[in-house]
């Protein structure tokens, strides 16, 4: 057997221009709009999206538009730009359905490359930022894991209930495969339920969807909605890694800061050595992290073969990375980070429910066995 | 005043290096000494010192049509403390003599360098060193001991740091020099390592003469010419662009793919793991590649020697796990002093005992923790005892 092969063109790991300046437009939003105590009461209502954030970033800024053509009313920008707003939006933990709407279902749907009809259709809808959409398929699915069986689909008509699907609460279209293929079903009828589920990340809602005879469109047959259905989840999987390394970055700044002013023992602990060499270490997985994230997004962008791998990567590695930096902002803060009112266990949460969010880091490594050619025995 | 020279113009003058010396007809030493006076050596070096005081990132684009030509390169391995801590640190604080005796001979590999920096008594603590340079007359007497010298016994030149007052705190009383390891008074006694070579040395001074034209920088002021010294080291790793499984775990990988008799469950999520930080440390030695190339260095410079460290160790380490019964075996315990360090092309175990020198050599991985914690995070620096006291007065 031989190496895997090397793709020839080399990856653009470093930030562009308009990306610093994409960039810059979240952040201040996100710091007039969406700060921790924001978060956490948000967290805590029955409502844990603010709409007026969502439309702000959505329609404003132009993100829910980002991975769509201009001809359907999008900003045709790529993956790259996505991830750098992913970034900001996991360095403020913000509650917003833009990785499962803009990023997941929108790359599913772009997958499917329909001009007009009502892919097309919906594609604009979405890009118009009045409309979400998610995929239903729980959150916790890889690119590579099974996506039908829970939707049975006859002539159109859907029965069924999937459970943990990601922002379902806040969607306005459910994109479902079925053995016959991806139907577009309306939440808004009554023959959809959405049972709200107590979930471990307060800033990201699950729900159990239930389709009990509900109506859809058929987008896709059931090849075509295989292909984009992964393809959607590859996309959410390989800048979710942006989201992790955005979070890990912001536990890093926090907990040097606080450990920088916080003294015992007449000294502030960020003196002491065993600390400073846990940060240090922190510090070069976060960078590592940065490079990992960046490739996936630029492999995506230009819709590289090396993009499956790149994307297997970057989850194996983002997912320890940023659940190891919220614990580790979580002990070097000591009691205050055990405190609802510090905002560490938000990133905490996200972190570890990010870590199975497509796919855990142990099922992405599954993937670089196959495409790496490191067999198991 | 002129210009910078442009990527056309660096072009231009790579072409004509290789049409007046071909690289298939040309030996290389005469072909390397051709190219340092073409000044594509370095190109951001000084005009008539190996470059043409163009941008840094010019340099790629003459390694890529070098390369293309099949011109010989330098050997790594020959120039390696020669060219990344000796030459950029004579082009900052040397003479123009200096310059222009030591930097050509450097360049084609014909004069090998070695470090005399650390001590018995000073490691990690490279400042506490005790090796004294009393002046007489227009040179310098030099006594003490060094330690851990990589190819002293090779090296034709060392750049050399001796105490010159030590009634001075211990960073202010040291000077830099350049020390001929012809000299009378040098002896070199190969050390021998946990590997069962002698790739390093101990150095011993006895009444060296060294002439004050060999100096580098002020009287008292080489901890700051050190400086730069050590700084090139740190950093002159990790720039350079590695394929996928270019460093330890290509060896490792195909041993996996080839026999598969070896593979078990625990090995293989090790593995798998082992692959993806490789992967991603690849990665982020070619984002700072990038980085430099742009002329925005980052820090991740003093974190990749730290990855690499780790990861080697790790990887070697089951590697000789992975090969089993193999593994108790170990290719050739032979005293031997090697002239080169050749890292990949010997065995596992090999492999496995070099690998703990990288977490050790050029600042152990704790000095380089504290570094980036306190450089790179701005946390405060370790409490100090030994700042403000004559070198004479510490504790030893
Ligand atoms: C293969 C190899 C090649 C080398 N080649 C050369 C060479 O060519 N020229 C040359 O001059 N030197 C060379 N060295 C020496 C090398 O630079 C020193 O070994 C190194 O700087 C560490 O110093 P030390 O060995 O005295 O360890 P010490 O300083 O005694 O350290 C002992 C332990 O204490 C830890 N420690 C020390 N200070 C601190 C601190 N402040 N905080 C936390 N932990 C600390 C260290 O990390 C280490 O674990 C080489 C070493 C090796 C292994």
């Amino acid at each position: 057997m031989t190496a895997p092969n090397q793709s020839a063109a080399t990856p653009d790991l470093l930030y562009s221009e308009a990306e610093e300046d994409l960039r810059s437009a979240v952040r201040s939003l996100l710091a007039d709009r969406a700060g921790a105590p924001a978060v956490t009461a948000a967290a805590e209502s029955g409502t844990p999206y603010d709409p007026r954030l969502w439309k702000a970033l959505a329609t404003g800024i132009g993100a829910a538009g980002l991975l769509v053509p201009e001809t359907l009313g999008g900003q045709g920008a790529s993956h790259r730009e996505a991830a750098v707003v992913l970034e900001e939006l996991g360095r403020g933990v913000t509650p917003a359905p833009f990785l499962t709407s803009a990023v997941a279902a929108t790359g599913t749907l772009l997958a499917l490359e329909a001009e007009d009809g009502p892919v097309a259709a919906l594609l604009a809808e979405l890009a118009s930022g009045r409309t979400t959409a998610v995929l239903a398929v729980p959150f916790a699915t890889p690119p590579s894991g099974a996506l039908t069986g829970a939707v049975a689909a006859s002539a159109g008509v859907l029965d069924g209930t999937v459970r943990g699907v990601a922002d379902a609460v806040a969607a306005d279209v459910l994109l479902v495969p079925t053995a016959e293929g991806l139907y577009e079903v309306r939440t808004a009828g009554d023959a959809v339920a959405l049972e709200p589920l107590v979930a471990l990340d307060l800033t990201r809602p699950l729900a159990a969807v239930t389709l009990a005879g509900a109506t859809g469109t058929l987008l896709a047959d059931a090849a075509a909605a295989d292909g984009a259905v992964r393809h959607g989840l590859l996309t959410g999987a390989g800048l979710l890694a942006s989201e992790q390394l955005g979070l890990a970055e912001w536990c890093l700044t926090e907990t040097v800061r606080y450990t920088r002013e916080r003294h015992q023992f007449n000294r502030p602990v960020g003196s002491f050595q065993s600390l400073k060499h846990r940060m240090a270490q922190l510090w070069l997985q976060v960078v590592s992290a940065r490079a990992a994230a960046r490739n996936a997004a630029d492999a995506l962008a230009t819709g590289s073969p090396d993009a499956p791998l790149a994307v297997a990567v970057a989850q194996a590695y983002c997912s320890k990375a940023a659940v190891h930096a919220a614990e580790e902002c979580v002990q070097l803060h000591g009691g205050i980070g055990m405190t609802w009112e510090h905002p560490a266990h938000l990133y905490l949460k996200r972190a570890k429910a990010d870590s199975i969010a497509y796919g855990t880091a142990g099922s992405h490594l599954g993937t670089v066995a196959g495409l790496a050619e490191i067999p198991a025995p | 005043m002129t210009t910078a020279p442009d990527a056309d113009e660096v072009r231009r003058r790579t072409r004509d290096l290789l049409s007046a010396y071909p690289p298939a007809t040309t030996e290389r030493t005469a072909f390397l000494r051709a190219r340092f006076d073409a000044g594509l050596a370095w190109v951001h070096y000084p005009a008539g010192l190996g470059g043409l005081d163009a941008p840094r990132s010019l340099q790629p684009v003459v390694d890529a049509a070098l390369a293309a030509a099949g011109a010989p390169g330098n050997d790594p391995r020959r120039i390696g403390i020669g060219l990344g801590m000796a030459a950029p640190t004579i082009l900052g604080f040397g003479t123009d003599e200096q310059k222009r005796r030591f930097l050509r001979p450097l360049w084609a590999g014909e004069e090998v360098w070695c470090q005399l920096f650390s001590e018995p008594g000073a490691g990690s603590d490279l400042a506490a060193l005790g090796t004294r340079a009393v002046r007489d007359g227009s040179d310098w007497v030099v006594d003490g001991q060094k330690v851990w010298t990589s190819s002293a016994h090779v090296a034709r030149w060392a750049i050399l740091i001796a105490r010159t007052d030590p009634d001075l705190p211990k960073h202010r009383g040291i000077s830099y020099f350049i020390c001929d390891m012809t000299d009378p008074g040098v002896e070199v006694r190969p050390l021998r390592q946990i590997t069962g070579e002698a790739e390093f040395n101990e150095v011993f001074l006895t009444g060296v003469r060294i002439p004050d034209s060999r100096r580098l920088g002020p009287v008292g002021e080489g901890w700051k010419v050190a400086q730069t010294t050590l700084m090139n080291e740190r950093v002159s790793i990790g720039g350079a662009r590695i394929p996928r499984e270019g460093g330890m775990i290509g060896p490792v990988s195909r041993t996996w793919r080839e026999r598969p008799e070896l593979r078990t469950h625990d090995l293989h999520q090790r593995l798998l793991t082992l692959w993806v930080e490789a992967e991603v440390a690849r990665l982020t030695g070619e984002r700072l590649r990038q980085q430099l190339v742009a002329g925005q260095p980052g820090p991740e410079g003093s974190g990749m020697k730290l990855a690499f460290a780790r990861l080697n160790q790790e990887i070697s380490g089951l590697e000789v796990e992975l090969l089993g019964q193999e593994g108790l075996l170990y290719g050739d315990w032979t005293m031997r002093r090697p002239e080169l360090v050749d890292f990949t092309g010997r065995d596992a175990g090999y492999r496995y005992l070099r690998s703990k020198g990288n977490s050790i050599e050029g600042g152990t991985s704790e000095v380089l923790l504290n570094i980036v914690a306190e450089r790179v995070l701005g946390l405060p620096a370790e409490p100090r005892n030994d700042k403000d006291v004559a070198w004479k007065d510490l504790s030893r």
